[in-house]
């Protein structure tokens, strides 16, 4: 399989390309995860495997198949041909509406330790020659929480989805669902960015919502949960509520592979759950079948 | 009996005992203490005056979950000349934790959808402590567009510690639910009026709380988590819980400084659970003037303005060329 995928066809870029803005995000994540430059230890089967060979299947462990996590930039690069993506909205950043205590300093912490402004990136990318608005969130940055800045970003995603009647391609992955920091500000932008689905829906625009590990709460209870269209990465968590408060509320042991992506297909939560090579692939041609070329169309506002 | 009591009370509850008992005093007795008692009485109003006018976020927070608060089906009950409760979202079952119906408020058709708590154990059982499953929010969804189409006014009555989290709830698709409602209110084209009346617990109050006005009753909250969690999430500690609620700013006076809701429906001295009929008629006297307002709108305006009201939540800062020229924007 990870011959067929890097054989002379592949479209995919490796995820150790850069951004150029960002150098600073792989650097924090090599400090974290991995030991070494050289080598990462799956946490599940314990191999030690070489970040070369990591990189090359796409951040899956060669010997067990665990999904390790990507960031936005290696999910972007996973995702866009090479360098077609344009990022929109990089200057927002949080205020601390609710002064909050030490939330600023959160903040600095965060975004020295990723490199990013924000839990999300937001543009408009090309997948396979299609013109897609995007938007991933990265779950490194205060656990992917959606704060003002989020909500607003993701928004505007959808918005540009509308005006320029794209396809709109979401990527969750925040276990923090709305973010504490910035209270009832934070819970409203479910509602924002619900309300804002509704208006591309009504005019036939196509979301196709991504779910991957983890996708809680105020993220799972809003946007990622509206797709047309919901696809997610095998063995990813999603859920409401946190497990741990589930198990508080109800006094008993959760069964296995409970919140999980098969979970939710056996469910009827989801339409597929897809493996991270294919998933590229996967997005085209429901793109394709959808028709949306990204070009505006006569006769549309 | 204890356990209902408010501890922040207890001077007035002292005072108030003794005022029963000097009363008691007088008519065994027969002696005339009527302005001994008049005197504590006033004394009693100043002092609940007082202590209602500088309640602690965490103060206001103990009235919001009294378990004598006023439930949805009292409202209902009180500000109704008609109401029928309906029932089941027709494709599991019937919530008992989130109710609804259609009835008519002063000869004006209306449907309620609401949370409802129970008043006793068992009760509250039954009504899962208010905590909803997903099949609350597709019966709540279900009578609104039945109101959309009967072009009802449509009143959702907030009151829930949050959705339920537990097995059952995941598997029917908790977060779906909450997120459909959200997005569908967004577009039902009758005017919608979102009250919290108790407990405005995250995703599980949203998941009824998008409308064309958000009020929220006087001693009553609305937050993103419960002060315990946040507590215990971020300084692993739920007895910090008291310092969550004032950081959260969860109180109706600051959410409307906040731009979150529109405006605070007033409560009786000493609370909704004081004075019911009170409670009820300062809720009825607002949600009839704000019906009639928003039912001289166009459908098209209506429908605008919600979507500005949401679109325009939440503050952000734009940094432009290196923190040459710091504009702030603020979009709340």
């Amino acid at each position: 399989m990870l011959k067929d995928l890097f054989g002379g066809k592949s479209k995919y870029v490796t995820v150790e390309r850069k951004r150029r803005s960002e150098e600073k995000e792989k650097e924090a994540d090599d400090k974290k995860e991995m030991p070494d430059d050289l080598w990462t230890k799956c946490k599940s089967c314990k191999q030690i495997i070489f970040n070369k060979k990591l990189a090359e299947s796409l951040k899956v462990c060669p010997e067990c198949g665990t999904y390790f996590r990507l960031t936005a930039t290696e999910r972007l690069s996973l995702l866009v041909d090479d360098d077609k993506f344009e990022e929109y909205d990089a200057d927002l950043q949080a205020k601390n509406p609710l002064d909050f205590p030490d939330y600023e300093q959160k903040i600095d912490k965060y975004q020295d330790k990723t490199g990013l402004r924000e839990a999300v990136i937001t543009g408009i990318g090309e997948i396979n020659g299609w013109q897609v608005s995007l938007a991933v969130i990265d779950s490194r940055f205060l656990m992917g929480s959606m704060n003002s800045v989020v909500g607003e970003k993701i928004t505007r995603a959808i918005e540009r989805a509308l005006k320029r009647d794209l396809p709109l391609v979401i990527v969750s992955g925040g276990g923090g669902g709305a973010r504490m920091y910035e209270g009832m500000l934070s819970l409203m932008q479910m509602a924002k960015t619900s309300a804002a689905l509704k208006r591309l829906d009504q005019v036939g625009g196509l979301f196709i919502s991504v779910l991957t590990d983890p996708t809680y709460g105020g993220i799972s209870a809003s946007f990622a949960s509206l797709g047309d269209i919901n696809l997610a990465e095998p063995q990813a968590k999603i859920g409401f509520a946190g497990p741990r408060v589930i198990k508080q509320t109800i006094n008993r042991d959760l069964p296995d592979g409970f919140q999980t992506s098969e979970f939710l297909l056996e469910h009827g939560m989801i339409d597929k759950v897809v493996e991270r090579a294919d998933l590229k692939n996967l997005i085209t041609r429901i793109i394709d079948i959808h028709n949306l070329r990204g070009e505006k169309k006569n006769g549309t506002e | 009996m204890v356990q209902n009591n408010l501890d922040f009370e207890q001077p007035l509850i002292e005072l108030e005992e003794k005022i029963t008992e000097l009363t008691k005093f007088m008519e065994e007795r027969d002696i005339n203490l009527t302005d001994e008692i008049k005197r504590l009485e006033t004394r009693a109003d100043k002092l609940r005056e007082e202590i209602y006018s500088q309640l602690e976020p965490w103060q206001i927070l103990k009235i919001a979950r009294h378990v004598e608060r006023p439930t949805t089906m009292d409202y209902i009950n009180l500000i109704c000349d008609d109401f029928i409760e309906l029932h089941g979202d027709r494709n599991f079952g019937d919530d008992q934790a989130l109710i609804g119906g259609i009835g008519k408020i002063n000869n004006l058709p209306v449907t309620i959808v609401g949370h409802q708590k129970g008043k006793e154990t068992k009760d509250n059982i039954k009504r899962n402590f208010g905590m909803a499953h997903p099949e609350g929010y597709r019966k709540a969804l279900r009578l609104m567009k039945q109101a959309e189409k009967f072009k009802r006014p449509i009143i959702a009555l907030v009151n829930t510690p949050g959705a339920y989290p537990g097995i059952s709830a995941e598997e029917r698709g908790q977060a779906e639910a909450i997120a459909k409602n959200m997005m569908e209110m967004t577009g039902i084209e009758v005017p919608i009026i979102v009250v919290v009346t108790g407990e405005g617990g995250s995703g599980g109050a949203l998941g009824i709380g998008v409308g064309d006005r958000v009020f929220m009753l006087e001693y009553t909250y609305y937050s993103v988590c419960s002060p315990e969690a946040c507590a215990a999430i971020l300084w692993k500690d739920s007895d910090k819980a008291k310092t969550a609620a004032k950081a959260l700013r969860l109180t109706a006076k600051d959410l409307l400084e906040l731009g979150v809701i529109d405006d605070i429906i007033a409560e009786p001295p000493g609370g909704a659970h004081k004075d019911y009929k009170r409670s009820a008629d300062l809720l009825k006297e607002r949600l009839t003037q704000e019906i009639n307002q928003l039912q001289d709108l166009e459908t098209a305006e209506l429908i605008e303005n919600r979507y500005n009201k949401f679109r325009t939540m939440g503050y952000i800062k734009r940094e432009v060329e290196e923190k040459m020229d710091e504009s702030i924007e603020s979009c709340g």
